[in-house]
């Protein structure tokens, strides 16, 4: 009897927030009847993931838990679902992309202080997965002092390994999505994965059950959430009704054992939520860093000041690798044989005509059955053999400006071939190259941005993984903008000055 | 007394046009020798071909015993004998431009005769001298004057101490009192042993400084 009134004044509490909500909707999508929510289907199953037999469509239990939202929201709506990056969810839907973000969105305290967060909906344990020769040697993450331990970027789970980076001396490696993490375990490039088990178990199917086992022991228990913008804290209280409906009617628990992802600790979050009423363990993780924007800042600058520097590494192996490859290619092109010429030609076009970032998966995830490169040795390579092609072309075009007559004197006093290159045409070549080899050093120096998809962070990775953390990209951006600038500046002012100097004269 | 430079019957042919039919001339030592005739009657061609700068199709080039025959040029380490004894001043003086005077002129001293640093130094700032043009030693190509520019030419040329000295239009950028110097530098070179076949369309300067004048048409 007490039960049901209970329930009966939630069911009227939902009903006056559902018109609330109608009304939001409507207004803010023009389309009433529709709740529009964020995921990532990249991140594949169980969560989000193109259905096989139509990829327009997508499934999975986030899908469903979606559809299952829209329905408890009552008026026959409808969940329509928008593809986001995941670690942009957070900030697509306080722009209005969609009203809900859910696709594996963790409960943490940064989260919670910045949006309106459902309660959770899901338990997670943070599990570590090991190559199965180390299983009896790593038990948890102080058995990593010294080794590689992959995770996704800014999530729980990379908080831990920076937490534990601290403490034990342990490597963390971010990658931008939760498939490659593991690949590079069995690769042997990494020593460890720490992440949701649910993640490590689709893994472990996907490679067949072999490559790597996963510890029992869990490392740490999170929770999924539903994420809305700040604004919508009455629509986030309507949805945490359906979701305490869900639990308490058994469909989400049906939904969970659809994509085996039910078990006894699910049921026990369930029974938490429905008998507190709120949240159950509460949210996980630190609060974001210093709590005014100075005190974010300061925390903030030495890691951004290590990331300039692997980027101005980055940037300075491959330009200088991009020098030997352009002198070797131009050198072929003009001085070589037929085949030779048009072997360089066919290099030169194919680097110059595909995408640097397509080329950066090739050598990093695509050679990897052939040879295990380090992150840092494949983006150089990557980066360096494409600015070779582009240096290939400036070296061609400087040799090509120094005049004929001038080769031809150097014939007449004979010199050969080869000391006409080094001491006529080379050194007046250099100075018609020098302007514009500055100018792509700087393009170059932006460019070495792409290599955080194989996991170097540099500089603009490192303002990423800070922005997510305070919630916003003006003051990373900014930072991020003038360190930028203060490499690039000087440079191109540099390239002026040398063009003037040197560009501009007649051969 | 046998002959420096001996052209016998040249033909050069461009598409199927006859730039030069049947050319022949000698330069003994000591002589001028002018090649006359108006634009486009084949002087640069006929001076190119004996610098071995540029095949020909028929007759036969022989500079100081060593032969060249129709057809392709020969790969630059068959000619070394010939570079020795052949200068040639370009038209357009043709300097290299990262370097200075003085190196313009000690580059092919060092690294083609392998002469020490000093002693190249010694040779160019002795030619320079002589050309009048010792004051402008350290200054580069783009700060000289035409006339400047051609005599540092010449001391480059004349550095390996070539027995043949070719000059292709000499006085195209000079006005009358540099021509006369000109001239009697040239003079000056050709009583050393030198033989000398100036390309020029300047009847004047031919008739004045030559001992002779082989004339094309065009």
């Amino acid at each position: 009897m007490l039960r049901d009134s209970a329930r009966h004044r939630q069911t009227c509490g939902v009903n006056v927030h559902v018109l609330s909500l109608a009304v939001a909707l409507s207004m803010q999508h023009g389309q009433p009847r529709v709740l529009v929510w964020g995921g990532d289907a990249e991140g594949g199953a169980p969560f989000v993931e193109a259905d096989p037999a139509d990829p327009s469509r997508v499934r999975g239990f986030d899908v469903e838990v979606a559809d299952r939202i829209a329905r408890g929201l009552g008026g026959g709506r409808t969940a329509r679902f928008v593809q986001v990056q995941w670690s942009n969810i957070d900030q697509s839907v306080e722009r209005g992309d969609f009203t809900l973000g859910l696709s594996g969105v963790e409960d943490t305290q940064a989260r919670r202080g910045r949006h309106a967060v459902t309660l959770p909906y899901f338990e997670f344990r943070e599990v570590l997965a090991v190559r199965p020769d180390d299983q009896n040697r790593i038990h948890d993450l102080a058995d990593l002092r010294g080794r590689r331990v992959a995770t996704l970027g800014a999530t729980i789970a990379y908080d831990l390994l920076i937490a534990a980076r601290d403490s034990t001396g342990m490597i963390p490696v971010s990658f931008d999505d939760d498939v490659h993490p593991y690949a590079d375990l069995v690769a042997g490039r990494v020593d460890a994965v720490l992440l949701d088990h649910i993640i490590a178990q689709r893994a472990l199917r996907r490679m067949g059950g072999r490559g790597f086992v996963i510890l029992s022991q869990p490392v740490a228990v999170g929770h999924y959430v539903g994420v809305l913008a700040r604004a919508d804290s009455v629509l986030r209280d309507s949805i945490d009704a359906v979701l305490r409906e869900a639990m308490r009617d058994g469909s989400l628990e049906q939904i969970y054992r659809r994509w085996s992802v039910w078990d006894d600790s699910e049921g026990g979050l369930f029974e938490r939520i429905l008998r507190t009423g709120a949240g159950a363990a509460g949210a996980a993780g630190t609060p974001a860093r210093g709590s005014t924007p100075p005190a974010q800042v300061v925390a903030y600058l030495p890691s951004l000041a290590r990331a300039a520097g692997v980027t101005l590494l980055v940037s300075m192996l491959s330009m200088t690798l991009a020098v030997f490859v352009g002198l070797a290619l131009a050198s072929g092109r003009l001085y070589g044989s037929t085949p030779l010429r048009i072997l360089t030609t066919a290099y030169i076009e194919l680097i110059r005509g595909t995408p640097l970032l397509l080329q950066l998966f090739v050598i990093y995830y695509g050679l990897s059955g052939v040879v295990r490169l380090p992150a840092l040795l494949a983006a150089v390579l990557a980066l360096g053999l494409n600015y070779g092609a582009y240096e290939a072309e400036i070296y061609r075009g400087a040799l090509e400006a120094v005049s004929r007559t001038q080769l031809e004197a150097a014939r007449t006093l004979g010199f050969s071939e080869a000391q006409t290159l080094r001491l006529v045409r080379g050194p007046q070549a250099l100075r018609y190259a020098l302007a514009p080899m500055t100018n792509d050093f700087v393009a170059l120096l932006k460019d070495s941005s792409l290599v955080s998809v194989i996991t170097v962070v540099e500089l603009t990775k490192q303002t990423a993984i800070y922005a997510t953390n305070v919630g916003s990209w003006v003051v990373p951006g900014a930072l991020c903008a003038i360190v930028y600038l203060a490499m690039s500046l000087p440079l191109a002012r540099l390239a002026r000055r040398l063009e003037r100097r040197w560009g501009g004269r007649a051969a | 007394m046998s002959a420096l430079l001996v052209i016998d019957r040249l033909r050069v042919r461009y598409d199927s046009r006859d730039v030069l039919r049947a050319l022949s001339l000698e330069v003994a030592r000591g002589e001028i020798v002018s090649l006359m005739g108006p634009s486009g009657a084949g002087k640069t061609t006929a001076l190119r071909a004996v610098a071995a700068l540029q095949a020909f199709d028929d007759g036969q080039i022989v500079v100081d015993g060593f032969g060249l025959t129709p057809g392709p040029v020969p790969p630059e380490s068959r000619l070394r004998a010939l570079r020795r004894r052949v200068g040639l001043v370009f038209q357009a003086h043709a300097l290299f431009e990262h370097l200075t005077a003085l190196d313009n002129v000690t580059l092919a001293l060092r690294h083609v005769l392998g002469q020490s640093r000093a002693d190249a130094d010694a040779v160019a700032t002795k030619l320079l001298s002589e050309l009048d043009v010792g004051s402008r030693a350290a200054a580069w190509p783009r700060q000289l004057s035409g006339g400047e520019a051609q005599r540092v030419a010449i001391a480059r040329a004349l550095a390996p101490d070539p027995a043949l000295l070719l000059m292709d239009e000499p006085t195209a950028a000079l006005d009358p009192a540099r021509r006369g110097a000109l001239g009697a530098t040239l003079r000056r070179l050709c009583e050393q042993g030198r033989g000398l076949l100036v390309a020029t369309h300047d009847a004047e300067f031919a008739r004045e400084f030559s001992d002779r004048a082989v004339q094309l048409t065009a």
